[in-house]
């Protein structure tokens, strides 16, 4: 990289503070993404997941969402984000009225302690999020699993 | 590619019923490298759906991120007597598939 390219991308970084802080959170534009822009509330989804997992390689989860699943007011699909492994989005579950209850049981892969994120979009097209920590003390390894 | 699936024989209509999907598979993330040091490619269940008497239901995308031998626990309303069929594609390719049958009285 030239020197005057990088003195102008680092303008370019200090003249919009807010896209620096969204880089911050790499979650936080990749869940933009699903949501096209649209706000996610907190609420209504409620993300299980163990305190603290002895071995990443299979840690259970629940996602619940609390909704009537009604032809005009369910759950549309269910997202989970990881903020640590190098694929992000580790699911997306679609769901209907035919569901009959909102909620999830799976298991996945961990790559350390972090934070999970699970992201609802409802039947109105309103999104609601829970976020749960977790602690791995045996990460899913990129080689040792 | 080897499945366990369970959901009840019988309902009553309306009733919830509960789902439980177990299917065989590494789930390899394609980060791994082999013993020469090889990376081993990606093969992952991609693909998950699960239709009851051809309406789908439940779907699912998959990555990586979903431990090996994936387990899914969803749940859908008894509507009326017919199969479940279960669909799954991997990275590969591979199909899998399976069907169970449900009595809805009421």
């Amino acid at each position: 990289m030239k020197r005057r390219e990088f003195l102008a991308g680092l303008a370019g970084t200090l003249a919009s503070p807010g896209a620096a802080l969204a880089q911050a959170d790499p979650l936080e534009s990749i869940i933009r993404v699903l949501t096209n822009g649209a706000p996610v509330r907190k609420g209504k989804v409620t993300l299980e997941l163990p305190q603290l997992a002895d071995n990443g390689n299979s840690v259970p989860i629940r996602i619940t969402v609390d909704s009537p699943m009604t032809a005009t007011d369910h759950v549309k699909s269910i997202h989970l984000y990881s903020d640590r492994n190098p694929v992000p989005n580790m699911a997306s579950f679609y769901l209907g009225p035919r569901a009959g209850k909102a909620e999830i049981n799976s298991r996945v892969r961990l790559a350390g302690s972090q934070r999970v994120t699970a992201v609802a979009q409802l039947s109105d097209g309103t999104f609601w999020s829970d976020t749960a920590p977790i602690v791995v003390t045996l990460s899913a390894c990129l080689d040792e699993s | 590619m080897a499945a366990r699936i369970q959901i009840p024989r019988q309902a009553k209509r309306g009733e919830v019923i509960e789902v439980r999907v177990l299917i065989q598979h590494p789930m390899e993330t394609g980060f791994r490298h082999d013993d020469v040091g090889r990376l081993i490619k990606r093969n992952v269940i991609n693909a998950f759906s699960c239709r009851y008497s051809g309406v789908e239901v439940f779907r699912a995308d998959l990555s990586s991120g979903i431990a090996a031998n994936p387990y899914l626990q969803f749940y859908t309303v008894a509507e009326a007597s017919g199969n479940l069929e279960f669909t799954w594609i991997d990275d590969e390719g591979v199909q899998g598939s399976e069907r169970q049958p449900i009595a809805v009285s009421g």
